[in-house]
């Protein structure tokens, strides 16, 4: 034991410790946590960790370490807070290099600075470079800028054996080699603890609006939501929410743009919106993932929106909320319901070419109804695992499939 | 060779006496693709008409043990399709059904022989349009523009395939039909649609693809600037970004590029012109016009001495037609030409291209530049005759050293085209051993036998072997009888 912990010592400059009673991931204890200073610091841990057999898990700022299932096994936790460092902002080239730990409130302050951001919005207040990536949690603004998957350019990857391989680059224009941003973005940390990452940035528009109307059920809700997809105001984001179960929807528009531009589309999305559609403040509810014991995410074809609210509205009481123009949509439900609403939507979501995914949920819900659901293409998702982290030391069990 | 001829009596049974080619003659029709100077007469032809003509294809491959190369129109300029001597050429470009354009949801599906433009022009009646763009667009096909991940003029503000494909069915090397991806965001799961797009066929083959359709823009205001020189043109460039707009285009031609263009097509640039920026705006009107405002005087300020505005859609075309062609167009004022493709940050563009100009006087090499300004992707086109001795030899040498300044400015070696036969030479100036090795984890977890477009991307396939750590059921060489294990 004591053996394990100077190795991390010695690895870390000293920054390991015998974990504390915070130290739990998915409510899993851990015995150890080691906080890498740099992408070598990382690589020696996890050279450690392969060394002695240790099962990782990496941790941000622990947003959502419960996310995902509860992982097989434990022993230490990566805490990647002391990679805190905006190593490279190219603002002429819209590009910029920031190691994992940095959270985006910081990096978006310093984007700022230069009139530019990472498109991406702070979905879970705190989270960090690395929370973002690994779970490919993209809010409104995913419209119009894409996903996190789709802004990542680059990134500098520690695999299970401690090897550091790095994939893309920091140009936003690059098709040499496989696209490993992409695979690492989203995997729950299950291939491999990511150092650094290069992303494309945007510039901030000089002007923003919102618009929003209420409307009283689902079919209206999809009526409107399809008036902003196929109009010509080029909305940043289409965002609903439904606090009360079967009551009316609020839709709300988010319009970025030129000062002159942007007046002239919020009175064309006003008329378009219809249903007593006002331009006003951002609304409360904005970004956020509705609270509850147990978060659903649930996603559907753009057509496929209004079924899905009714669909949910059968299922059992619950509040919905996301990415209307998407089709991405966060239900919170009782745990008590929740088993029984996961199974339900999952049978009709083929109807609305969906997946169900439960983020959250207490352990007896986790108990009762996988987390993840049918997962197409698993078998090579386990091909990949498998090469990667032969010996399942990388977050085991915390993805799809027990990967 | 006998495997060949078993394997393809074995398909003409499954597949169709019509769908298998063996005639030598016939065969050399696809010895290239769009990169002719490589050339391999392939072993065997089967023209796919399904799916389940893809899947057969394959697993007949894996069974002999065969490599298996997937071509689509054959306009790679990488050359990813450039066949496999003793391998089967599985052709996609039979499969060319638009299965369906829905409009409501603003998604098409498609099958991979499919036109990139017929997409365009299949969702134009709904305002719809498929966004990624590539010069050779009215010829490539998709299946090709999900192998290399095509870009084209409109990268820049709308991104490239992997952003506009959300899913494929896919045929992965042992012959499995698999769907990844679909018409809703974010399925379960690694994001292996991410990795297989731009793979260069070495996962597997699409055979079926579903796109996103962008809503055709309420306006769009095209440019063409005349200056001195590339430096006033590139000043230009970064002026318009550092004021926070971003083209849907910003392409640049210099004297010689533009000196091809006119012999080929007359296109009319300005007259004395060192260089022409193409700029094009689109979008909702009311921002068009104020961000136009913006970029003319910007042009003027960085010293433009002529300004052109397409006044429709006809002066638009024809202020295109000279960079669309622009490749081509090179053949006017040179026999031989190789089109090289690298990435630099942008800001480093006037540099580069003074170090470019610095090759070519040196060398005596000529070489005309047409890019993408707006996203540091060069497109230089080295210019030589092959019936001088050591001209192409020199033109190579050029070309590579072009793709060295590309890295030492923290670029990429290819920004559209993909490394393919012709590039997987440098990957190893581009990448440390273990980058390389990484990659192809996910290589021989798709592929671990190496029959999927080998020799392709990687200088040096990893022996994919057993998973370390893994020892499921015998080892196949005990199986086989040709080892012991002790």
């Amino acid at each position: 034991m004591t053996d394990v912990l100077d190795a991390l010592q010695r690895a870390t400059g000293g920054h390991a410790a015998v974990a504390g009673e915070a130290d739990v991931a998915g409510g899993v204890p851990a015995k150890w946590v080691a906080a890498p200073g740099s992408t070598e610091e990382a690589a020696a841990v996890l050279r450690t960790a392969a060394a002695e057999g240790l099962a990782v898990a990496a941790r941000g700022a622990g947003t959502k370490l419960d996310w995902g299932t509860p992982p097989r096994r434990l022993d230490l936790i990566v805490d990647i807070g002391r990679l805190d460092r905006v190593i490279e902002h190219a603002a002429g080239d819209l590009v910029v290099i920031a190691q994992a730990g940095v959270p985006l409130r910081t990096l978006g302050e310093q984007l700022a600075e230069a009139g530019q951001r990472l498109a991406v919005d702070e979905v879970v207040p705190g989270t960090t470079v690395g929370g973002m990536l690994a779970t490919g949690l993209s809010g409104p603004r995913r419209m119009l800028a894409g996903a996190v998957r789709d802004l990542v350019l680059g990134v500098t990857l520690v695999r299970a054996d401690g090897v550091v391989a790095k994939a893309g680059g920091k140009v936003v224009k690059n098709v040499a080699g496989y696209d490993l941003s992409k695979l690492v973005c989203g995997a729950y940390g299950t291939l491999g603890l990511v150092t650094e990452a290069n992303f494309r940035l945007h510039p901030i528009p000089p002007a923003a609006a919102y618009v929003t109307a209420r409307v009283p059920d689902a079919a209206a809700a999809y009526a409107a939501v399809q008036r902003m997809l196929h109009g010509q105001f080029v909305p940043t984001a289409v965002e609903l929410d439904r606090p009360e179960p079967g009551g009316p929807v609020e839709i709300a528009v988010l319009l970025e743009g030129t000062e002159a531009g942007v007046t002239a589309r919020t009175a064309q999305a006003v008329e378009a919106l219809g249903d007593g559609a006002a331009e006003g403040p951002q609304p409360g509810w904005w970004g956020a993932l509705p609270a509850g014991d147990v978060l659903v995410k649930v996603t559907t074809e753009l057509t496929g929106t209004g079924r899905l609210l009714d669909g949910i509205e059968k299922a059992a009481p619950a509040a919905v909320r996301g990415s209307a123009g998407v089709g991405v949509l966060y239900a919170s439900v009782a745990a008590p319901d929740a088993a029984g609403f996961v199974l339900a939507l999952r049978d009709a979501a083929p109807s609305w070419q969906g997946s169900v995914v439960m983020l959250t949920a207490p352990p007896e819900v986790r108990s009762e109804v996988d987390s993840w659901g049918p997962v197409a293409g698993l078998e090579l998702m386990r091909k990949v695992k498998d090469r990667f982290d032969p010996d399942a030391l990388l977050a085991p069990g915390r993805f799809v499939g027990g990967i | 060779m006998a495997g060949l001829s078993e394997l393809a009596s074995r398909l003409r049974t499954e597949l169709g006496t019509e769908k298998v080619i063996d005639d030598r003659q016939e065969l050399r029709t696809y010895e290239c693709d769009g990169l002719a100077h490589y050339k391999v007469v392939p072993g065997l032809v089967v023209l796919a008409r399904s799916t389940a003509d893809v899947a057969a294809a394959v697993r007949a491959c894996n069974d002999a043990g065969v490599p298996f190369v997937a071509r689509g129109s054959g306009t790679g300029l990488s050359g990813g399709a450039l066949p496999h001597a003793d391998g089967i050429l599985i052709v996609m470009s039979q499969m060319r059904e638009i299965l369906e354009i829905d409009r409501d949801g603003q998604r098409a599906v498609v099958e991979p022989g499919v036109i990139n433009l017929q997409v365009t022009r299949a969702a134009a009646a709904g305002g719809y349009y498929y966004a990624p763009d590539p010069s050779s667009q009215q010829v490539c096909s998709i299946g090709g523009n999900v192998a290399e991940n095509s870009g084209g003029a409109h990268c820049l503000k709308y991104g490239f395939t992997t952003n506009h494909v959300l899913g494929v069915e896919f045929v992965d090397p042992s012959g499995n039909v698999i769907e990844i991806g679909g018409k809703a965001p974010d399925s379960p799961g690694y994001d292996l649609l991410g990795t297989i797009v731009g793979s260069e066929g070495t996962l597997g083959i699409a055979t079926r693809v579903t796109v996103k359709l962008t809503r055709a823009p309420e306006s769009v205001e095209t440019l063409l600037a005349g200056f001195d020189d590339t430096d006033a043109a590139g000043q230009a460039v970064s002026a318009i970004i550092a004021a926070g707009v971003i083209p849907a285009a910003v392409e640049m031609m210099d004297a010689l590029a533009i000196e091809a263009a006119e012999e080929a097509v007359h296109c009319g640039y300005p007259e004395g012109a060192g260089a022409v920026l193409v700029v094009e705006l689109d979008g909702p009107a009311s921002e068009v016009d104020a961000q136009f405002a913006d970029v003319k005087r910007l042009c003027d300020q960085a010293g433009a001495f002529e300004l052109r505005v397409a006044a429709d859609d006809a002066e638009r075309a024809l202020i295109w037609r000279g960079r669309k062609s622009a490749f081509a167009a090179v053949g006017r004022i040179s026999p031989d030409y190789i089109v090289q493709d690298g990435v630099i940050p942008r800001t480093a563009l006037p540099e580069v291209l003074r170090a470019i100009a610095d090759l070519s006087g040196q060398s005596g090499v000529r070489v005309a530049n047409v890019f993408h300004a707006g996203d540091g992707n060069l497109h230089p086109l080295v210019l030589f005759d092959d019936a001088v001795d050591g001209a192409a030899e020199a033109a190579e040498k050029v070309s590579g050293q072009i793709l060295d300044l590309c890295l030492q400015h923290g670029g990429s070696i290819t920004g559209e085209h993909g490394v393919g036969a012709d590039k997987a030479k440098h990957m190893p100036d581009m990448f440390t051993a273990d980058d390389l090795d990484t990659m192809q984890l996910v290589r021989c977890a798709f592929d671990p036998n190496g029959l999927s477009n080998p020799g392709k991307v990687f200088p040096t396939p990893r022996l994919c072997g057993e998973v370390p750590g893994r020892h499921r059921g015998a080892h196949p060489l005990v199986e086989a009888g040709l080892a012991e294990q002790f």
